[in-house]
């Protein structure tokens, strides 16, 4: 039970990111909302990756009969947090430049784009 | 070994690295920016076509990356465990679409985009975007699937808001841009699931496993849910309408290019990678969709006063349809194949055919803001009697989108009809209506925008010629298509839409071996 612990943490992080998009409408919150749920999503990567007493896949300094981890996962989620630093750089830009025209970063409130 | 092996990565590196080195060049002077940025476009068609012809006269090809040679796709213990691109006659087919479209956009923006106005930075993203679409087509393990839509996210949104000047186009790119992220990250979920359950990221392989257990159906939930997102159908679709209407013309068509790679990978996932699984379910699901989809969509398109939103809204119904035809398709896969094959066909057919008049329209709508300073239709009126090659081309691409014979439209919407009436006549008048309606709506958009008494608008500026050259592009192959459907549909349509459809065992067989 104990060893599922990452992967019920990552799904709550998923489903609060979620909750947030749907009831916020504060601009910057949504983008909060957004990286809650890349962070859950890299837990889950990365938890996906653990191997209990496993040593990195260095083959020199490996004993013989060592598990190794699959570095595949880490690799992944490497890849996954640069690309995450990148959207949401680009989210709150739009976010900034959003508030420089109207003044506010409700979402209700600066809806020009309807129907 | 000829140089013809490497032609899958250099579709995709060409336009990447020009797009990086596209800002270098304008430091240089404008001339070489433009004479680049042509010189990248021009050898990426090339490239694709090259790909192409490859693939439909000789198979799947597949590249695998830093291998000792392109086809050693299997590591050491007979496990795929590199990178690599597989190019099938669907991918080969999709890469046309972009071809397509890219070629179009980079012609017209050569006119449209005004310097002093972002022209380098948004031609760079165009050229990132353009690579990331290829990539998606073309890229053969889910990770990289997951890279490359994640590209496309990056620069699609930054093309859509880069205008910062404005208000209204940062609005539309932050509401795109959570729509994308959102799909994106549940691609990235199913990634995930999938690799949890078999420690592989290759479709091939993973294409071999998967059973079709509760884990591999939460997987394919989490990708339909993502692909769908970024394919804007019906319930997802509220960014499309303020994408397509605030990015500039040249930027909408590739977007439309963009949804359809989405649709692409969607098709990939529910045929290549579930295609052992599959179930009548998951296609009554799409065809649902489909339809809900196209009718949503046109009705959404009746109320718009806006050219640039109608044809977004007419993009959206698109998907539909082609949702719908890959719908029937899956929902008769295993019980009654002659008509599902026809369905599936008229499905990727029609990507082509609206991948064309779409893209027709909206750069006309580009082209109407343009000279008339304006897309709302409550103040438009009389452009025919200046613009005659314009109002020419819009009046085509609206009778082809409406499915009017003998455009390029009919073809494949007749094929969608005649299969969609054998799984259920509801969904046959479903679309027929929708397409009676959508013709209304651009009749109607014509009439107001064309017709009518000249009207003295302000801040209009003239078309320049690079503009009506993409046009035309696009409107050469509308009627090509339309006069010679049967010709495409047997050298082109036929090989993707079977390489769907059957051609699973010879794509993992190209990777696995055997």
């Amino acid at each position: 039970m104990i060893g599922n612990l990452p992967f019920v943490v990552s799904m709550v992080l998923v489903v609060l990111g979620l909750w947030t998009l749907m009831t916020r409408r504060n601009l910057i919150k949504l983008a909060v909302g957004i990286v809650l749920i890349e962070n859950g999503v890299n837990l889950f990567l990365v938890s996906l990756g653990y191997v209990r007493g496993g040593i990195a896949p260095i083959y020199t300094f490996a004993p013989a009969d060592a598990p190794m981890v699959m570095p595949t996962p880490q690799a992944l989620t490497l890849t996954s947090i640069v690309i995450g630093m990148a959207t949401t750089a680009l989210l709150l830009t739009f976010a900034v430049v959003i508030h420089r025209h109207r003044g506010t970063l409700d979402a209700g409130k600066i809806r020009e784009l309807r129907g | 070994m000829s140089w013809t092996v490497h032609v899958p990565i250099l579709t995709i590196a060409v336009p990447l690295l020009g797009a990086f080195a596209l800002p270098l060049m304008a430091k240089v002077h404008r001339r070489l920016r433009d004479l680049w940025l042509v010189g990248v476009g021009a050898f990426t068609v090339a490239m694709i076509v090259t790909l192409a012809v490859q693939v439909f006269t000789g198979g799947v090809q597949v590249y695998t990356l830093g291998a000792e040679a392109a086809d050693a796709t299997l590591g050491p213990e007979g496990f795929p465990i590199r990178i690599m691109l597989v190019v099938d006659a669907m991918s080969a087919f999709m890469a046309l679409i972009a071809a397509l479209l890219g070629g179009a956009a980079l012609v017209y923006a050569l006119g449209f985009v005004e310097e002093g106005k972002g022209k380098t930075l948004s031609m760079s993203l165009f050229l990132l975007l353009w690579a990331g679409m290829l990539g998606l087509k073309l890229t053969g393990d889910m990770f990289n699937f997951f890279v490359f839509f994640e590209i496309t996210t990056v620069a699609a949104c930054g093309l859509i808001g880069f205008r910062a000047w404005e208000s209204r186009s940062p609005e539309a790119a932050f509401k795109t841009l959570v729509m994308y992220i959102l799909g994106g990250l549940l691609v990235l979920l199913a990634v995930g699931v999938l690799y949890g359950q078999y420690g592989a990221l290759n479709m091939a392989f993973l294409s071999s496993q998967i059973q079709g257990g509760a884990l591999d159906r939460i997987a394919l939930g989490l990708l339909l849910g993502g692909l769908l997102m970024k394919a804007g159908a019906v319930p997802m679709h509220m960014w499309a309408p303020d994408a397509y209407g605030e990015a500039d013309a040249n930027t909408a068509i590739v977007l439309v290019a963009n949804t359809q790679a989405a649709l692409y990978g969607l098709f990939r996932m529910v045929f290549t990678m579930y295609g052992g699984a599959s179930t009548p379910a998951v296609g009554w699901l799409v065809t649902a969709l489909g339809a809900l989809t196209i009718l949503v969509a046109v009705l959404m398109a009746v109320i718009q006063t806006d050219l640039g939103r109608l044809i977004a809204y007419g993009a959206v119904s698109q998907i539909g349809f082609m949702l719908l035809a890959a719908g029937v398709g899956l929902a008769t896969l295993a019980t009654r194949p002659e008509f599902g094959r026809v369905a599936l066909q008229g499905g990727v057919f029609h990507m082509f055919n609206d991948a064309a008049c779409i893209g027709l329209l909206l750069l006309c709508a580009g082209a109407v803001r343009r000279a008339a300073g304006t897309g709302d239709l409550r103040s438009l009126g009389g452009l025919a009697h200046t613009e005659v090659w314009t109002s020419g081309f819009f009046l085509l691409g609206a009778l082809a989108l409406a499915g009017i014979p003998p455009l390029n439209g009919f073809a494949s919407k007749l094929m969608i009809y005649q299969s969609s009436f054998r799984l259920s006549p509801i969904l046959t008048a479903l679309a027929v209506l929708a397409s009676i309606l959508l013709l209304a709506v651009f009749v109607r958009a014509f009439q107001g925008a064309f017709l009518g008494p000249r009207r003295n608008l302000e801040g209009g500026q003239p078309i320049s010629p690079a503009m009506l050259a993409g046009m035309a592009v696009l409107a050469v192959v509308v009627i090509a298509f339309g006069l010679v459907p049967d010709l495409v549909v047997r050298h082109m349509v036929a090989p993707a839409a079977d390489a769907l459809w059957t051609g699973r065992d010879v794509y993992l067989a190209a990777v696995l071996g055997g």
